[in-house]
């Protein structure tokens, strides 16, 4: 019985997991430096600059300081709860690089091995639902804190994650029409083919990324931070790694929506007017495919960054007439026009 | 009413235009900026390894000057400290004894000389009394300090390094002190 399990299949993939998630983990940790760079950049100002050539070891010097940090953990707060809060961030954060196809199909020693952890048919509903987790990190750490302004901070968080995310949803549809499927790896394959879902699909786009900028409380939609208004907002209270994690969380956030945007409408690890399907499944080919899967992710995280440094916050009822009254019309008036016009080609 | 000034100015409520409600091309132009800034050059100055230069006016630290022999000049007249106006230095005297007189340019000298740094206003009046050449104030700034004790300049602190032992470092203490207002 034991024998039947397809070992190989158990450790490439437990491969492919510790590699995605160290990326990830990487990826998010220079994203702090990346940050703290641009910002000062469009400034005027140099940023970090003093931890090792270039403040490159800023990120680990920022890692080690807030494990040295003294724990607090408030006598008023649920303390499991509060401890699950952070837990909950990081893991959903991390969850949704599952389902992401990272590069072309390779061949290891007359293996066919996909470089994604799970083709699920659901892929985007997977994603969906495990971005909708997203918020009990925030709103259990808000809560169990037992303080005002966090509860304050992470209602906010709620609310507004669940109005945006009704909009994201119904902008995807129009996507899925194009596509007729939800697994991701077909989302890429359909686009290698008939070209990139951007081309057909702009005002879909232009909405799922505001969304996405709600969904990992970037500004202008960072609400549930909203200092000047909440202190310091859901994570008021915590301190050392708890509060790493929540940060850290927010940077897995930004750089796996930015490669789920570029799989839904910009190709995946697709190379834009090159036929990489005839070079053959040699390990190279997945390796430039995962390359410009991350280039593109770079480029939004950088979007992300450059629209941080630029707009103000939104007060908080226009973020919701934003959301209910702008976005979600829009992204239904956008459906059903894919809709007509999916349903007279077909014909 | 009557303007008070002539600065006033009609507040515009007319409604927003599409373009204006749709916030996307003011949010596209402020990014514009934005990333233009990302090109321009930096204003600033790395401090430890890049310093401004002083203006030939500052008056900072003082310094306790020494002719070219490396005798020390002051002879503890008091002149200074009666002109300081936040009464920061203090002094004692002493008499030169034979064999001293590599040490001391003239009969007299201070044995202690003491600048509270914390009284001192850096004004330059003790530069300008001296009629020794003994004080001047350089373009140096008192560096922090942990405690109020060492805010107390001892003479060893404030005195020029020797020419004859140390040239280089002579020469340039030398060069820190300013011009003074012309």
């Amino acid at each position: 019985m034991l024998l039947q399990i397809d070992w190989f299949i158990i450790i490439e993939k437990f491969i492919l997991i510790a590699v995605i998630v160290t990326t990830a983990l990487i990826v998010a940790m220079y994203s702090t430096y990346a940050e703290r760079k641009i910002a000062a950049f469009l400034q005027d100002r140099r940023g970090p600059n003093r931890a090792g050539p270039f403040g490159l070891l800023q990120p680990l010097a920022d890692g080690v300081k807030l494990f040295m940090k003294e724990e607090i953990i408030p006598l008023t707060s649920s303390k499991t709860l509060f401890i699950m809060g952070p837990l909950l961030a990081m893991i959903t954060a991390t969850m949704t690089s599952a389902v992401i196809p990272w590069g072309w199909t390779i061949d290891v020693a007359g293996r066919q091995v996909p470089l994604q952890i799970a083709d699920v048919n659901i892929g985007i509903l997977y994603i969906f639902g495990v971005v909708s987790l997203g918020v009990y990190g925030i709103m259990i750490g808000g809560w169990a804190s037992n303080n005002k302004f966090s509860l304050l901070a992470a209602i906010r968080g709620a609310s507004q994650m669940i109005s945006y995310e009704l909009a994201m949803g119904l902008s995807l549809i129009a996507v899925l029409m194009l596509v007729g499927d939800l697994r991701m790896s077909t989302i890429v394959t359909h686009q290698t083919q008939h070209g990139w879902n951007i081309i057909y699909q702009p005002l879909g786009f232009l909405i799922f990324f505001v969304c996405a900028l709600a969904e990992c409380n970037r500004t202008p939609f960072d609400l549930p931070e909203a200092e000047n208004e909440l202190n310091f907002g859901y994570h008021q209270e915590y301190s050392s790694m708890k509060l790493g994690f929540y940060l850290f969380a927010e940077y897995i956030n930004m750089f796996i929506s930015g490669v789920v945007m570029s799989t839904l409408f910009f190709g995946g690890y697709d190379i834009p007017f090159v036929n990489e399907a005839a070079w053959g499944a040699h390990w190279w080919v997945g390796l430039i495919g995962f390359a410009v899967l991350m280039a593109k992710a770079f480029l939004f995280i950088f979007l992300f960054m450059w629209i941080r440094w630029t707009i103000p916050r939104f007060r908080y009822d226009q973020l919701m007439r934003l959301g209910w009254k702008g976005l979600l019309p829009l992204a239904l008036v956008n459906m059903l026009i894919t809709a007509v016009v999916v349903l007279l080609l077909n014909k | 009413m009557q303007a008070l000034t002539n600065r006033k100015k009609q507040v515009e409520r007319k409604p927003m235009t599409l373009a204006e409600k749709l916030y996307l091309p003011a949010i596209f132009k402020g990014m514009g900026i934005t990333f233009s800034h990302l090109f321009k050059k930096k204003p600033t100055i790395s401090y430890p390894e890049q310093q401004r230069p002083f203006p030939s006016v500052f008056r900072g630290l003082q310094i306790l000057n020494r002719d070219e022999e490396g005798r020390e000049r002051c002879t503890a007249c008091g002149l200074c400290a009666v002109a300081c106006p936040a009464e920061a230095i203090t002094m004692e005297a002493a008499e030169r004894q034979p064999g001293e007189e590599h040490l001391y340019r003239e009969e007299k000298y201070a044995a202690k000389y003491e600048i509270n740094m914390l009284r001192c206003i850096f004004c330059g009046l003790c530069e300008e009394a001296c009629p020794k050449d003994a004080i001047y104030l350089t373009q140096t700034v008192a560096p922090a300090n942990y405690g109020r004790k060492g805010f107390i300049y001892k003479k060893e602190d404030l005195l020029i390094p020797n020419p004859t032992t140390d040239r280089e470092a002579y020469e340039k203490a030398k060069g820190t002190i300013g011009t003074g207002v012309k």
